[in-house]
């Protein structure tokens, strides 16, 4: 299966929250957008923390 | 770019410049690196501070307040007010600031002392060695650098991410991230001199949506929901948008802010070899207000004033850095963290009618003092079961 987070850079207002709730240490806010640099394992805890709904787990077989 | 310092510090924030205009104060050679390509900008704060704590740090300068506050509502769900006030409680309230001007003037104040300022530079990673931090890796306008130094301190806010490569634990876990967002808003009706902070899990599940004025017409209209409650549909922004129909329905908005405000525990330990953590970035934020400001002031300046000792002593091992932690630990911040985070604990657990009943028991009391631990101690005396499901909190409230 392959993992894949979808960071809606329109939705994102690049605040870095979902940077401090990741267990991975994936995301990275570099100056004014979001970036997915690490592994993500897909816990989805980013997405549930964004205060705008910027970030989507995909699921694909 | 000079590639050596006594202390570099990560983060241009509150935090950050106290750090640095006390270590240049100090003497010693000083490195401030901000990521971003300005510093105050983007905001992502609800700008509130309390008088007596921000004259602590600096002079109050109308260039950088927005707002002089002389009371406060509390709103329950069911519409009940608590109101404190200047003229009742006796003693100065707050500002709302402008944190764009306000980060400036800190940071200038950090290098008329004689800091090094860079901007668009972040630290991707520490430069280690033996298990110490020696300073750090970094991207300056996207070229790669190296900044060595005795101490590092870490100042880079919500994220954290310094500490976190350095070792420490900074995860702030999901149910303790209050997952924000706020609209500028003018041409609404609003008291100029009062903040409103409404409660409820229809309005604000798990934290509050709160109105500072920012002048006549104009405030910092926000929410903070945890975590925990925040899903597709019922986001920080969805709140916001619902409350923001209802009450202003003309309002404009000119400026959407959103953030991450960690209410867990400060960390573990805010020192390592080489490396201290202040500000946000050490969790040293009010757990039931969410303010940060101060505690964030207190810390940077605190953490320079102990490095600058270690490094004329020519030790900055995590022992001799020590004394950092143990002292803001052991401080009225310290001591007001860890009772406000039981009394948040236990807020968070209160379903509607629990708040209403509570805001009824103390609506009608002249407070004779500002602040939290009043509030808490009067919600004690007229509900005197509280005090059981508090136990906790027994011994902190005497």
């Amino acid at each position: 299966m392959c993992t894949m987070l979808r960071i809606n850079r329109d939705k994102c207002g690049y605040c870095g929250t979902c940077v401090a709730v990741c267990p991975e240490d994936a995301l990275e806010l570099i100056d004014a957008y979001l970036s997915l640099e690490g592994e993500c394992i897909a816990c989805g805890i980013c997405a549930r923390a964004c205060p705008l709904g910027a970030l989507e787990v995909d699921h694909e077989e | 770019m000079k590639s050596n310092y006594d202390i570099l510090i990560i983060g241009g924030g509150p935090a950050g410049a106290l750090a640095a205009k006390t270590a240049a104060e100090a003497g010693n050679s000083v490195c401030l690196i901000e990521k971003r390509s300005a510093i105050g900008t983007p905001v992502r704060c609800a700008e509130g501070i309390g008088k007596e704590l921000l004259k602590e740090y600096v002079r109050p300068d109308p260039r950088w307040i927005s707002a002089d506050i002389e009371s406060a509502r509390i709103i329950a769900p069911n519409g009940t007010a608590i109101c404190l006030d200047q003229a009742r409680a006796g003693n100065e309230v707050g500002y709302v600031l402008d944190r764009k001007v306000f980060d400036r003037e800190l940071v200038w104040q950090a290098a008329e002392a004689g800091a090094d300022v860079i901007v668009k530079t972040r630290a991707t990673e520490p430069i280690m060695e033996n298990g110490a931090v020696r300073g750090a890796k970094v991207l300056s306008v996207g070229t790669p650098a190296e900044i060595r130094s005795e101490v590092v301190i870490a100042a880079d806010g919500t994220e954290a991410q310094f500490a976190r490569r350095a070792g420490l634990n900074t995860v702030v876990p999901l149910r303790e991230m209050m997952s924000c967002a706020q609209y500028v808003m003018t041409d609404i009706d609003i008291e100029p001199g009062c903040t409103d902070f409404y409660l409820g899990n229809e309005v604000a599940p798990e934290g509050y949506l709160w109105i500072f004025p920012k002048g006549d017409r104009t405030a910092n209209v926000g929410i903070g929901i945890t975590g925990k409650m925040s899903r597709d549909g019922a986001r920080a922004k969805d709140y916001l948008d619902r409350f923001v129909a209802k009450n202003f329905p003309d309002g404009k908005t000119i400026e959407m802010i959103v953030g991450g405000v960690p209410v867990c525990r400060p960390l573990a330990c805010t020192v390592a070899d080489g490396l201290m953590v202040a500000g946000d970035a050490a969790r040293v934020v009010d757990p039931i207000t969410g303010g940060g400001i101060g505690n964030a002031m207190y810390t940077g300046r605190l953490a320079a004033q102990v490095a600058s000792r270690c490094i004329e002593a020519g030790n900055c091992s995590k022992e001799a850095l020590m004394p950092y932690d143990l002292e803001w630990r052991a401080s009225k911040m310290g001591a007001g963290i860890e009772r406000n985070y039981k009394v948040k604990e236990y807020f968070v657990t209160l379903d509607d009618a629990k708040l209403n009943t509570l805001a009824e028991s103390i609506a009608s009391i002249s407070f004779s003092e500002f602040s939290v631990l009043a509030l808490i101690k009067e919600l004690i005396k007229r509900n005197p079961k509280m005090l059981l499901e508090l136990k906790a909190l027994k011994d902190t409230l005497s």
